[in-house]
């Protein structure tokens, strides 16, 4: 089972790279032309991340220099590791419903400390893919309509976060194992 | 709220470090953390170039269509107060697909347009209808087929299989999106009709996080 579901991480992105322009060509779609035209969006988003990025790079690389985040996670260790959640992810799990820039930060802060390989790093890497910024989407989204009264949104998203967090622990267990 | 965490961390970090006979370290890790940032954001170049023109191939090959016509029948299932054939109903589709795709840029205003077309349906404007809450419950699970991103972030710092998170990736968000839907469904017979009080948001991305472009998102 394991192994038949880590296929498809070998396979996802070789079939749509290959599926995609040959569906397009079919479609009679001039698909490098196309390429190009789309390709030159990409430079523009990863220049607009830098300073988002930066910053919080900035703020989590002296938090965890201080002392404090190894302070704050040492508390919870024995907590989480009995449960077999890598205890240098709980930081995350508070930062990804709020700042999209901060958990991107803060994952590669630790895939660069702890090593891209590593259990812990796989498993942060794979809650900051599965997710949206919670309240950044409904911030957005009620926002452009002027909605005021949320009711039952605010809960119904932090709930999926929440199960996203453990889902993604299950999966690198199930799929990695402890690393 | 941003804007408390960015400066309780810094604040905290300085005090700690100071407590800690660190400050030197913080000193040293605030323009490291800096470079480190640049960096990332440089090695990110590479990926975002080219899944973004593979992304513009699809759109333009009308894969969001396809997709929306497929997933059409699911849909409607999860939208049982909105009529099939009504415009909300095609933005909705376009939304997901384009989630689904990766496609950040384009998602978002497909789900904007969804609103919109929902709050014309909306009978107590201001106030959420069950509708809105699985859009936007449907949004923040955010299903993505590969999390570019963090794929790139783990190649830049040398990963042996930089792709071997995008099978735990779609598990965790199909777990994810199933909970947001068995809640939004829970809370939706639960709640009944819209109560005038209740929870307020911000008004406008203005009064909230300066959070980072939707592509950061979804890790897409």
């Amino acid at each position: 089972m394991a192994d038949w579901i880590a296929r498809v991480s070998a396979w996802t992105i070789p079939m749509l790279i290959a599926f995609i322009p040959l569906y397009a060509a079919l479609r009679k779609v001039p698909v490098y032309e196309t390429f190009i035209d789309g390709a030159k969006d990409g430079f523009q988003t990863a220049i607009a991340i830098i300073p988002h990025l930066v910053g919080m790079m900035t703020a989590i690389g002296m938090f965890r220099a201080s002392g404090a985040l190894d302070a704050i996670i040492g508390v919870v260790r024995p907590l989480l590791e009995a449960i077999g959640v890598p205890s240098q992810v709980l930081p995350l799990a508070l930062l990804r419903p709020i700042t999209g820039a901060g958990s991107l930060a803060f994952v590669t802060d630790l895939i660069k400390t702890e090593g891209p390989d590593t259990f812990a790093a796989k498993v942060a890497a794979t809650i900051q893919g599965s997710t949206d910024t919670t309240l950044y989407v409904l911030t957005v989204y009620f926002g452009a309509v002027g909605i005021r009264n949320a009711r039952y949104a605010l809960k119904v998203g932090l709930f999926s976060d929440f199960v996203g967090f453990f889902a993604a622990v299950a999966a690198c267990w199930l799929l990695f194992g402890m690393g | 709220m941003v804007n408390w965490i960015w400066l309780g961390m810094i604040v905290v970090s300085v005090f700690v470090g100071a407590a800690n006979g660190r400050l030197n370290e913080v000193a040293e890790a605030a323009f490291g953390g800096a470079q480190t940032g640049v960096t990332v954001c440089l090695g990110l170049i590479s990926i975002l170039v080219f899944w973004m023109g593979l992304m513009k191939i699809a759109e333009n090959a009308g894969l969001v269509r396809l997709l929306s016509r497929l997933m059409a029948p699911i849909v409607r299932r999860m939208f049982p107060d909105v009529p099939p054939d009504h415009p909300a109903m095609g933005y909705i589709l376009s939304n997901m697909s384009a989630n689904l795709l990766g496609l950040g840029n384009a998602a978002t205003p497909m789900g904007i347009r969804a609103m919109q077309e929902l709050q014309k349906l909306n009978r107590q404007p201001g106030v959420a209808t069950p509708a809105m809450c699985t859009l936007l419950a449907l949004n923040t699970a955010s299903i993505t087929l590969v999390p570019t991103t963090m794929i790139a972030i783990r190649m830049n710092f040398g990963a042996i299989h930089p792709a071997d998170i995008v099978a735990p990736t779609l598990l965790a968000t199909a777990v994810s999106t199933g909970a947001a839907l068995l809640a939004d469904r829970w809370y939706r017979h639960r709640s009944g009709p819209p109560r005038a009080a209740g929870k307020r948001i911000g008004n406008g991305p203005a009064a909230s996080s300066p959070s980072a472009p939707a592509s950061l998102g979804g890790g897409g």
